[in-house]
């Protein structure tokens, strides 16, 4: 496997739905290219970081006519 | 209905998936408080879905309030086979396409751009070191994420988001979005290949505090 190749396979490898053969080729790419082993890494914490990040609360006048039009809404009978 | 979850905030998200159906089925029997509970749970959720994707808080607020209306009054077609807030994101997704093709019809495609393989290949990597979160406030690291997703192009954007943050699967993301599963793989790769290029100006070793 080349580095062309694991760019290709990256997010497979990260999501563990590599085929095991290429997986095994993968790794024993990565355990000497170090430029390789950096993406997979620098990638890996990139969907880490957006996974972990918790939203922002809702600006409290925008939470404000979210509960004014659900009041007026749920509070009748659904069709 | 009073959510348990918040009252205690060790309860894992395992008990909150669970805790939802309980809080479903009493919405359908037409219990209002219910339904708000799952609002309050899920709203910071659903404005950041809905302004990920028009980048306009004013589309956002509307997709947002759509999306939570057109589930309280579908709530009898919800028949359980995913999870409420998997269902929920759908309608948001949709709400949000919608929005973005009635505003910007002529500006924006939601169609994949042009790109050769050679693209991908990412140029000068470096380390990021071993928590590149920790260096920053949370503030400050949500304006990063927030910049950096709104520099892609919808296309990306769109399938990161439904992917990498809410969690649905290639098939549910080909579905709501009309693509084909290798269309979404392919639009992932390159969504998180942007990304990471894009926080390496923040993230260096070295380059910052």
């Amino acid at each position: 496997m080349n580095c062309k190749n694991v760019v290709k396979e990256l997010s497979s490898y990260l999501n563990g739905e590599l085929d095991p053969r290429l997986m095994l080729d993968l790794q024993r790419h990565l355990n000497n290219c170090e430029d390789c082993r950096l993406v997979v890494d620098t990638t890996k914490k990139t969907i880490q970081i957006f996974c972990n990040s918790e939203p922002v609360p809702l600006p409290s006048d925008t939470r404000e006519r979210l509960h004014k039009a659900l009041a007026n809404r749920l509070r009748k009978p659904r069709s | 209905m009073v959510d348990p979850v918040d009252a205690n905030p060790i309860a894992s998200a395992a008990a909150k998936a669970d805790d939802e159906a309980v809080f479903v089925r009493a919405a359908k029997r037409g219990d209002v408080n219910a339904f708000e509970t799952l609002v309050n749970r899920y709203e910071n959720k659903i404005f950041r879905l809905a302004l990920n994707i028009t980048q306009n808080r004013e589309d956002a607020e509307d997709v947002m309030q759509e999306a939570f209306l057109k589930s309280f009054e579908h709530l009898d077609e919800f028949q359980g086979n995913s999870r409420f807030y998997t269902w929920l994101v759908r309608i948001a997704v949709n709400q949000a396409l919608m929005k973005l093709r009635k505003r910007r019809p002529n500006q924006i495609s939601l169609d994949e751009p042009v790109e050769s393989e050679d693209d991908l290949m990412p140029r000068e990597v470096e380390d990021w070191g071993p928590s590149p979160e920790e260096r920053f406030a949370q503030t400050e690291l949500n304006e990063i994420l927030s910049n950096v997703i709104a520099e892609l192009d919808p296309p990306f954007r769109i399938v990161f988001q439904l992917r990498d943050i809410e969690d649905l699967s290639t098939e549910e993301t080909a579905e709501v979005l009309g693509l084909s599963a290798p269309a979404v793989k392919s639009r992932l790769l390159r969504a998180r290949l942007k990304l990471r290029h894009k926080l390496d100006r923040y993230f260096r070793k070295g380059d910052n505090p």
